[in-house]
């Protein structure tokens, strides 16, 4: 293990802020990638503002991490001075960008999920939590309509396109399912009115994705066996070259600042 | 990669309410909805405004730059359209 690596503490609603944190970080970190190599100037800005929108979110839930964890860190420890298996991030975000059918698929599947996640926890409990959802949630709707237009324009478009986004839909729907599991610790937190239920956001999620997927003449893959493992730090191979970039510089040189 | 089969839309954007929708610039997009979309990503992320047209460049019909003469030369001769010629009072202020 690199000896400038953190050891987070354990606690439910440490872990449920970190998880969040870096869901977003390391989707938005996946969206910059296309900086400079998107299909179209315009679609190179749309992709940059999401992953902006995306890296804010996450900034947010780590200043909150440390002021739950206390233990004088800041947001960037938690970024940069993470290993791999500490991150709880879903498998789905760090998939890799692959075509820019399977960067939209990919967005789309977690936008409309996480879209009805944050307007859940805007009623939590927890006021911080509450108040990252308010913003998040608007930034979120926008990532779902933006991506869903090009998930229909993509399905419906050519046979290349279509072909493309259906791959794209039968890759990356096995990771789907890590999106509603629910754990002990999560569970603990559900009770208290801190966390939202992500069980019951299933069917939601579920009809506005076929609802789509109709429109896009895409064919939804049936809901078989379902990767799983990246909550508890269990990930594909694609998130350690992902954060040895993602972390190079602190890793290189600590405390470096622009 | 944006070719000839993307069009090409003109952007206006209405930076407050009460004020006119004004020609910010333009962008590519294959449809009116993404065209739209493209237009909030490009020309509102520093709080442009609050509402935005779009509208296909090809839909838009320009004086031709060789007529500037006929055009508008005659009004620059015109100055009794312009009110100068009234002493404003100096309890109106800044008109």
């Amino acid at each position: 293990m690199d000896p400038g690596s953190i050891t987070v503490a354990d606690s439910p609603l440490l872990r449920y802020t970190l998880r969040r944190a870096d869901d977003a970080l390391i989707l938005g970190h996946r969206l910059s990638e296309w900086c400079g190599h998107a299909p179209m100037m315009e679609e190179d800005m749309a992709l940059s503002n999401m992953a902006l929108d995306l890296i804010g979110q996450a900034r947010s839930l780590y200043a909150y991490a440390a002021e739950v964890e206390a233990a004088g860190r800041d947001e960037d420890a938690y970024a940069y001075l993470r290993d791999v298996t500490a991150y709880g991030n879903l498998l789905l975000v760090e998939q890799p960008n692959g075509d820019f059918a399977q960067t939209m698929i990919r967005q789309y599947l977690y936008s409309a999920f996480i879209d009805g996640y944050w307007r859940g926890l805007v009623r939590s409990t927890d006021a911080t939590l509450s108040a990252v959802a308010a913003k998040a949630e608007k930034e979120a709707a926008y990532h779902l309509r933006h991506s869903a237009e090009w998930v229909i324009r993509l399905g419906d478009g050519t046979p290349e396109s279509h072909q493309r986004a259906q791959r794209a839909l039968d890759d990356l729907w096995p990771f789907t399912g890590e999106m509603f599991a629910v754990d002990a610790s999560d569970r603990s937190l559900i009770a208290r009115g801190i966390a939202v239920d992500t069980d019951a956001l299933r069917g939601e999620w579920r009809a506005m994705v076929a609802q789509v997927a109709a429109r896009a003449t895409l064919i939804l893959p049936g809901d078989g066996w379902m990767q799983r493992g990246g909550r508890d730090g269990r990930h594909s191979e694609h998130l350690g070259h992902l954060l040895s970039e993602l972390q190079f510089m602190q890793r290189s040189y600590p405390g470096a600042s622009w | 990669m944006a070719g000839p089969t993307i069009p090409l839309w003109e952007v206006f954007i209405r930076s407050r309410n009460g004020l006119a929708h004004k020609h910010v610039g333009s962008l590519h997009a294959a449809d009116a909805t993404l065209a739209v979309q493209a237009a909030r990503d490009l020309y509102t992320r520093r709080g442009e405004g609050n509402s935005v047209w779009v509208v296909p460049s090809s839909a838009i019909t320009a004086s031709d730059p060789a007529d500037k003469d006929m055009m508008f030369d005659p009004a620059d001769s015109k100055v009794y359209r312009h009110p100068t010629f009234y002493d404003v009072p100096d309890d109106v202020g800044h008109m």
